[in-house]
């Protein structure tokens, strides 16, 4: 464990104990930094925001009533995202149950290969882009069109960097499983995203589609 | 001691692996040989690249106007 993370688990440790302790406002400062990782989990379950915002909300509520069940060898980020998305799966699974076992159903097929759509030479996209609202909603839209399995995976390992092994116990699936899905999901925005939206996010870009078939 | 090729399906498969410093410094080795031959597999490296970078940056997923405030107004009316 770096220094910085074991500080952070001290830090994190004291505030737990003041809050168990019924001081409030600790719990608001334990949340704070985690706030948006808890928006990213809910939404890359139930995929619109207002719901996305009930779960976030429904899971704080509950990591702050469970909080004395917290063991302190946990990572406290791991435990609340493991909240927040076994919130989102319920919603997801009283919303729709007919796709909730349908993402069972995949589960059990991730073997062979996956291979590139294309060769799409796609050069560097400028960080800039994402300034432009369009963009950043054209990578959501891209990620939301993946199937949960996939997509689940991606945030919690992109979008939260939550390392294999955290992402193997948050899902309930073995570390190879993690690292094949990812790497499918990688694969797959690939493909939807590098010909750009119209060709519009990439302009003065050379793109060049090539096949080698 | 020369690098043993590798092909394009191999340099795929291993891709994410790869971007995740997650393979041997003996199939890195060959990889990257691969790479400096193959414009196909180059362009597949950087697109993958790109999407890692793309998906991973915090603008992404920003939280709705309000967001904070609501869950804190949530969490005080607690009893």
């Amino acid at each position: 464990m770096s220094t910085t993370e074991s500080q952070l688990r001290t830090n994190e440790a004291e505030l737990i104990k003041s809050v168990c302790a019924g001081e409030r406002e600790a719990f608001y400062e334990l949340l704070r930094p985690y706030e948006r990782m808890i928006y990213a989990t809910a939404i890359s379950v139930v995929k619109n925001p207002a719901d996305a915002e009930e779960v976030a909300q429904e899971a704080v509520l509950k990591a702050f009533s469970h909080l004395s069940t917290f063991r302190a060898e946990a990572k406290f980020s791991t435990w609340l995202v493991q909240i927040t998305y076994n919130e989102a799966r319920m919603k997801l699974k009283k919303a729709h149950p007919h796709l909730y076992e349908s993402i069972d159903d995949q589960q059990q097929n991730e073997e062979g290969d996956f291979w590139p759509k294309d060769y799409a030479d796609w050069r560097p996209i400028p960080s800039e882009l994402l300034e432009q609202k369009e963009i950043r909603q054209a990578v959501q839209n891209a990620i939301n069109s993946l199937s949960p399995s996939y997509r689940e995976v991606l945030v919690l390992r992109e979008v939260q960097h939550l390392s294999i092994k955290e992402t193997s116990t948050i899902l309930g699936i073995s570390e190879p499983n993690v690292k094949t899905r990812l790497h499918r999901g990688r694969l797959l925005l690939r493909g939807s995203l590098a010909p750009g939206i119209d060709g519009s996010w990439i302009q003065g870009q050379p793109y060049r589609k090539a096949r080698a078939w | 001691m020369a690098t043993i090729e590798i092909s394009c399906v191999e340099v795929w498969r291993q891709i994410s692996d790869y971007l995740d410093d997650e393979i041997s410094p003996e199939m890195r080795e060959r990889m990257e040989a691969h790479f400096k031959a193959c414009a196909h597999c180059t362009a597949v490296l950087d697109g993958t690249r790109n999407v890692v970078e793309l998906v991973g940056d915090g603008r992404v997923f920003q939280m709705p106007d309000g967001f904070s405030k609501r869950l804190y107004k949530k969490l005080q009316k607690l009893p």
